[in-house]
């Protein structure tokens, strides 16, 4: 999931003077990543340290000049370059404190921006559409200047991309409402005017945002309809540039919109699958439009978003992980985080309905506490004893704390940190304490804090994502107890752990198992399920009698099941222990996409699929017998899970399962009883069927305002 | 039994207009309703809701209020007139110029001896109510804004008058204020806006009841001028309050289109300390509620969603009957539609305007339940303005298609089409007959030669048509009795006959020939909704409002041994527990025992040669037939056969082709044509 962290004000946003839709000229790079250039739209340029929200410095043109392109850090030289009244380079450094004392070269021509990014040197692009390296240009300003565009065709949105120590300069341009991308190469120069081809009726595109990924560049645009497009161009190219290309293009994302058509709003691409975009309604916050949203192009989700009071610009920038807005009469910095999602965790395909996930919670309450009162008073007494030694530590003092201290001592710390800390704070810190609680754990072979990952695991502020070395370091543990929990509340483990997870739990024997501490309700369960066998049993009854003639009509061409009284009483005992059970039980719930999945199903050991398979086996009869019991726990596996799962199996094993002599009585047992419930569910299918004819009769055809109809009477 | 090709059209936008105004008269059980188009209307409570009396409005009026004194209903509107009704004939009888401005709110005294109203120009207006007329007498303390709502103490001595942000009580003795009470403004941006105290109810005891703009329902004391209690009902409006007669129920019509309940009840078990507590609400409307009426054991509302809804209050009600159902009425108790049965011509008959449509024509067979091609679609043949401002009372048009008529409270108008192929061209007769300047109910006979005109008086004006025009023949008067206005005409098929029905339930039938009143048809409880004469027999079909029955021989001068069966053995439980009135009654001449009838919901056809259903057999049993063999049918039949195909009818008649016209209405189809609802916050939207 991607986070929206808390932001700041950076500076405020000057007047506008008229309606455009720029709020400030620019906000270009810094020297350092932690330092960004403002360019206002009136005439001052001002330095910011970010983390610190302080200026460093600050230009201003004199009265009469104009700023005419955002401002840019030279980090070859360590320079600033700007341009102003559209024909003076300027270029100074950080301490000049006067604009007029840097130094100043007139060229010929009209100059769009000065783009520079890091290392690199930087380059002037000019309204004709010409580019020249800076350093070229000062050494001769009044040289002449080619017009590559025609006369009406206006630059609209520029942009350098740097990858390999190869530079690109793309821009946009707009003629009599055809839009034209250029590619602007250099070592050989080559321009390449490629055309967008988009959907006739879409009107200007309103925002680019162009990175580099591997050997291509990507470039997303934005339409004021809410389609969000990408084009896929190639690094290097081999073609000189002859006539224009068309810019193939495709829809990645289209973004709900209100009943008004938007005009301003703006896109930033953060990483492969994530987008921020500004000025486009909240799909549930109706029409108010001022919201910063970061979206999942791969699965079409909203990850994050945040309102932004005031009015929107067409702007939006993004620099190390900070998003800059300007909006109303501000300019925000809005620190975010995106982290690499599983299908599951995007999709929001949570493990439990979310009905039953307050109880879930309680419980958990209650769980805990049973499990822990010897721990927490354990703490207690320790922390009476250091209270008055030691108050409450910062996050940072407690993980200098984690790599030097005793288990006990990291412990008893870990847990007065989280009961002092805000909750807010907790939010942020959990993860980094989590993180180095683990690391120290790999290092550490003895070093292993069981109770301090539970108690922030507690806290809920973990998941996979924000410290997957934990469940990987629990499972080689064996730490059951932890791996059940996190299998409870993390939502977003990847499919090879959730294998390595089921391969361990099937490895271990049963015997080892039964000593672990599990949650009760789960191990609860597993006992009515196992009881309600016995008993069912004992009453002799097969109370579901469906599958009863089904399988004695195929119990005539199987001899060996002759002996057997009842083909299905077989193997209903459960063929794992309690606590193996239920920590399988805990798998069956977790989210998984089959493709994922698969592969690393793959990796299990026959044994282990046959047993695996023979629980799966003996859930789903005795659900299908039981259908009419309800047992009460918070989290059983649902009827379909099973199915799923058994289905995962047989795909992943198929060949091993047909070949393996041991599975050829399971395999044969499960097939039978599936097709007598085939047959129940195909004769449902027929009552369904006719069910829906009456239905469907029910519903009178409309007929407009007139018709002639026959009626009778009886 | 048999099949009928049905043309179901629903092609007449009939809108009904919204309800504006109600006043009950608990005397003589008649509750008044005055629309948004100035129409008023009469139903009788303990006649299931019929709708006796329509006056229809016209435009620009733009009644405000409606009151009742003694038996005379007057009401005041926008126009700045106030109006007294002549109920006998349906008509308006006077309208006097208050001369202060639009009138928003008109009340009479429980004494029966004044009428208040308030009126834009902030001046409550008192008017003396003499035998024949009213007069002015004086003027209450001018105010300076203007009068919204008022309510007399009820011992006639104070006056209790909602005005803009505050209320003001008037001693009527003195004409001046005696205690102005300030209304709170709502919160936050409403806080600009004005708060509108809608309406007032001013009990015995001295409390003062108001419903705001802001929701709040308040209670004043009129001694202090004091707050004693506000109840917040709702965010948007409380448009109106009624309170019963025991003064111990008060009901608050929102616009938010809820009915709240409030009661005048103990909060301690046993003591005497008693407060009104808000008990019930309720939700029948999707609109504004304009109006509402405690009346003894229901409430009634009405609003902008134009119908009219009658809420049985459980706790009143002894006996649970059909007559105690929750009730909505939303078309008017009269045909608004006509055909001329031998020609295929639809008359449709709109406040303003009269529309002529030629049904569509079909092409070959069809099984039951199937629709038929369409060969030719129905044409809209001629569009009528009424002159004037009035509104159209009644309309007809000829069987043969050649001659239409209506008639508005000032004029009547006869109309002569022409058919040239294609060609509809219509010629006005001009110089008609003096009497018939207006009708109540128009009526031609089967042959088109004559024009029955309903007039004053409970007389029948008789004027014969030819080619060259028209031409008065004779007035048919009762002998004696009532000379309430007739609103049912029904002539035989043989041009023998003519029956009347006016609301005063008397059914007259008239010899064509004599013209004399031939007999008079013993006078039932309930009200007429519907009659027809039996081309072959000549016995008069009766429905009337209690879903009761009767057959008379006219010739015979008694009721038939088919009608006389009915009342010995009854009527089945369901039919009686229908609740909208029969609306016409047909026969089919290729079978003289059936008769046909409609309500709102269902077509039914009576076959007077099978047995009655008792309380036993199963009534609606049109799907059990369908499913059993034809041999078995006959021992399972009855006289009902009821097809319940149709919903929201308007009106049903039977052409001469034996094919069936059933005009819908589907509410549905009303519902998006009325104004939007206030908005309100749903629930995850």
């Amino acid at each position: 999931m991607a986070t929206l962290y808390e932001g700041y004000t950076l500076c405020g946003v000057g007047p506008v003077q008229n309606s455009s839709n720029i709020g400030i000229l620019g906000v270009e790079q810094g020297r350092d990543i932690d330092y960004v250039l403002v360019t206002d739209s009136s005439r001052s340029i001002t330095g910011y340290k970010v983390s610190d929200q302080k200026p460093t410095g600050s230009w201003s043109v004199k009265q009469g000049q104009i700023i005419s392109c955002p401002a840019v850090f030279n980090t070859q030289s360590q320079e600033y370059v700007v341009v102003t009244d559209d024909r003076v380079v300027r270029v100074w450094k950080e301490d000049d404190v006067n604009l007029e004392k840097g130094f100043k070269a007139t060229v010929s021509a009209d100059v769009l921006r000065v783009l520079a990014v890091t290392d690199s040197e930087p380059v002037v692009l000019f309204c004709c559409g010409a580019v020249r390296f800076l350093d070229s240009l000062l050494a001769s300003p009044q040289q002449p200047i080619e017009d590559v565009l025609t006369e009406d065709e206006i630059i609209r949105w520029s942009s350098i991309i740097k990858a390999d120590h190869q530079l690109v300069v793309l821009f946009s341009t707009e003629q009599r409402g055809e839009h034209c991308l250029y590619v602007q190469r250099f070592n050989p120069n080559t321009l390449v005017k490629h055309r967008f081809e988009t959907e006739p009726g879409l009107s200007a595109p309103i925002s680019f945002s162009a990175t580099c990924r591997g050997s291509n560049i990507h470039l997303l645009y934005l339409y004021s309809n809410g389609s969000l497009y990408e084009s896929v161009l190639p690094f290097r190219t081999s073609s000189t540039g002859v006539g224009v290309q068309a810019l193939s293009c495709s829809l990645c994302l289209s973004l709900p919109l209100g009943e008004e058509k938007l005009m301003s709003g703006a896109a930033v691409v953060l990483d492969e699958a994530h987008v921020a975009v500004v000025g486009f309604p909240h799909p549930s916050a109706g029409a108010c439009k001022d919201y910063l949203c970061i979206w999942n192009t791969h699965f079409q989700t909203l990850q994050a978003s945040k309102e932004m009071a005031g009015r929107i610009y067409s702007q939006l920038w993004c620099y190390s992980g900070k998003l800059y807005v300007p909006h109303g009469k501000m300019l925000s910095v809005i620190p975010f985080d995106c982290q690499k999602s599983s299908l599951a965790a995007a999709m929001g395909k949570q493990k439990q309905t979310s009905p039953s996930a307050g109880s879930k919670s309680n419980s958990f309450v209650t769980s805990w506490t049973c499990n822990d009162i010897t721990q927490t008073t354990e703490i207690k007494s320790r922390m009476s004893t250091r209270n008055n030694v030691k108050s409450a530590l910062t996050v940072d003092q407690l993980i200098e704390h984690v790599k030097t201290s005793a288990v006990e001592d990291v412990q008893a710390e870990v847990g007065e940190f989280i009961r002092r800390t805000s909750q807010a704070d907790l939010q942020l810190a959990a993860g980094r304490v989590a993180l180095e609680l683990v690391s120290r754990s790999q290092k550490d072979g003895n070093f292993y804090p069981q109770c301090a990952f539970l108690q922030l695991m507690e806290t809920r502020y973990l998941c996979y994502s924000v410290c997957p070395g934990l469940l990987s370091l629990a499972i080689v543990k064996k730490d059951f107890h932890l791996c059940q929990i996190a299998f409870q509340i993390f939502s977003d483990i990847p499919e090879a752990v959730t294998c390595a997870y089921l391969k361990t739990i099937l490895s271990t024997p049963d015997l080892e198992m039964e000593a672990v501490n599990l949650d009760k309700d789960s191990v609860i369960f597993m006992k009515e399920l196992t009881q309600a066998h016995s008993r069912s049993d004992e009453e002799g009854g097969q109370l579901n009698g469906f599958c009863a003639p089904a399988l004695e009509s195929d119990a005539s061409d199987t001899p060996s099941n002759k002996l057997q009284r009842d083909p299905l009483s077989l193997d209903m005992s459960c063929p794992v222990g309690l606590h193996k059970g239920a920590l399988l039980n805990e798998v069956l719930h977790t989210a998984y996409s089959d493709r994922s999945l698969l592969p690393h199903l793959k990796d299990l050991t026959v044994p282990q699929v046959i047993v695996f398979l023979q629980y799966l086996r003996f859930l789903y009869f005795k659900y299908s017998h039981d259908a009419h019991k309800q047992i009460r726990a918070l989290r059983t596996p649902s009827i379909s899970q099973i199915i799923d799962w058994v289905c995962l199996l047989l795909d992943s094993h198929f060949t091993v399962l047909a070949v393996a002599p041991e599975a050829k009585r399971l395999v044969f047992d499960l097939h039978k009883f599936v097709r007598s419930q085939v047959k129940l569910y195909a004769e449902l299918g027929k009552i369904e069927g006719s069910l829906q004819v009456l239905k469907n009769s029910k519903q009178s055809e409309d007929f407009g305002m007139y018709a002639i109809q026959v009626i009778e009477l009886f | 039994m048999g099949e009928f090709k049905v043309h179901r059209v629903r092609f007449f936008d009939y809108m009904p207009s919204g309800i504006r105004a109600l006043a009950y008269n608990r005397d003589t059980e008649r509750m008044a309703v005055a629309r948004i188009d100035g129409s008023v209307e009469v139903f009788h409570s303990s006649d299931r809701f019929f709708q006796e009396k329509i006056i229809p409005g016209r435009e620009q009026c733009g009644i405000e209020g409606l009151s009742w004194v003694g038996q005379r209903l007057f009401s005041a509107g926008l126009n700045g007139g106030i109006t007294e009704y002549d109920l006998t004939n349906q008509k308006v009888k006077y309208t006097v110029d208050a001369y202060g401005g639009p009138i928003w709110t008109i009340t009479g005294n429980q004494q029966g001896t004044h009428l208040a109203v308030g009126c834009e120009d902030g001046t409550v207006k008192l008017f003396e109510v003499n035998e024949d007329k009213i007069q002015f007498e004086r003027n209450l303390d001018r105010q300076k804004s203007r009068i919204i709502s008022l309510s007399w103490h009820p011992s006639g001595s104070k006056i209790a008058a909602g005005m803009m942000d505050m209320i003001q009580i008037f001693n009527v003795e003195t004409g001046h204020s005696v205690h102005r009470m300030l209304a709170d403004r709502g919160v936050g941006t409403s806080r600009s806006k004005e708060c509108v105290v809608w309406s007032v109810v001013y009990l015995s005891d001295g409390t003062i009841i108001s419903g705001d703009s802001v929701g709040m329902v308040k209670l004043w004391d009129d001694q202090t001028g004091t707050l004693i209690k506000s109840h917040n009902v709702t965010k948007c409006d409380v448009l109106a309050l009624s309170i019963s007669q025991n003064e111990d129920s008060l009901v608050a019509g929102t616009s938010e289109g809820t009915v709240v309940q409030f009661q005048f009840v103990s909060v301690v078990l046993g003591k005497d300390d008693k407060e009104w507590v808000r008990t019930r609400t309720f939700k029948n409307h999707t609109h504004d509620i304009r109006a509402v009426a405690e009346i003894t054991t229901a409430v009634v509302s009405g609003g902008m969603d134009a119908q009219l809804v009658v809420r049985p209050l459980l706790d009143k009600i002894e006996v649970r009957s059909a007559a105690s159902a929750l009730r909505k009425i939303h078309f008017p108790h009269r045909k608004l539609v006509s055909c001329a049965r031998k020609s295929g011509l639809m008359l449709f008959q709109y406040s303003g305007h009269l529309e002529l449509w030629r049904l569509g024509e079909s092409e070959g067979k069809a099984t039951p339940g199937s629709s038929l091609f369409v060969k030719r679609n129905p044409e809209k043949l001629l569009h009528l303005k009424v002159k004037g401002e009035d509104h159209i009372g009644c309309s007809a048009v000829s069987p043969c298609g050649e001659w239409i008529v209506y008639s508005t409270a000032s004029s009547l108008r006869l109309y002569r089409l022409h058919f040239d192929n294609n060609n509809v061209s219509i010629t006005k007769i001009s110089k008609l007959p003096k009497v018939l300047s207006s009708a109540n109910q128009l009526c031609f006979s089967s042959d088109s030669s004559y024009l029955f005109s309903a007039s004053t008086q409970s007389s029948v004006h008789l004027v014969s048509l030819s080619q060259s025009g028209c031409k008065f023949v004779g007035t048919l008067k009762p002998k004696s009795g009532s000379h309430q206005a007739i609103h049912l005409l029904a002539a035989s098929e043989d041009g023998k006959w003519l029956a009347s029905a006016n609301s005063d339930h008397e059914v007259h039938i008239y010899n064509l020939q004599t013209r004399k009143v031939h007999c008079t048809v013993p006078v039932y409880s309930s009200a007429v909704t519907a009659m027809g004469i039996h081309p072959t027999t000549n016995c008069l079909f009766i429905m009337y409002a209690d879903q009761q029955m009767c057959e008379y021989s006219i010739e015979q001068n008694e009721y038939t041994d088919w009608s006389r069966t009915v009342q010995r053995k009854g009527l089945h439980r369901f039919w009686l527990e229908r609740d909208t009135p029969c609306l016409n009654v047909m026969f089919n001449p290729q079978n003289p025992s059936h008769v046909i009838l409609h309500d709102m919901y269902m077509l039914c056809i009576i076959d007077k040669s099978l047995p009655l259903p008792d309380d036993k057999t199963q009534f609606y049993n049109q799907l059990t037939l369908k499913s059993l063999p034809e041999e078995q049918r006959k021992s399972h039949s009855h006289a009902f056969k009821i097809s319940k195909t149709f919903k929201d009818i308007l009106f049903v008649e039977l052409m001469s082709d034996q094919s069936l016209v059933v005009v819908e209405r589907p509410l549905e189809d009303v519902a998006t044509q009325l104004p939007a609802p206030i908005k309100q916050k749903k629930f995850a939207t």
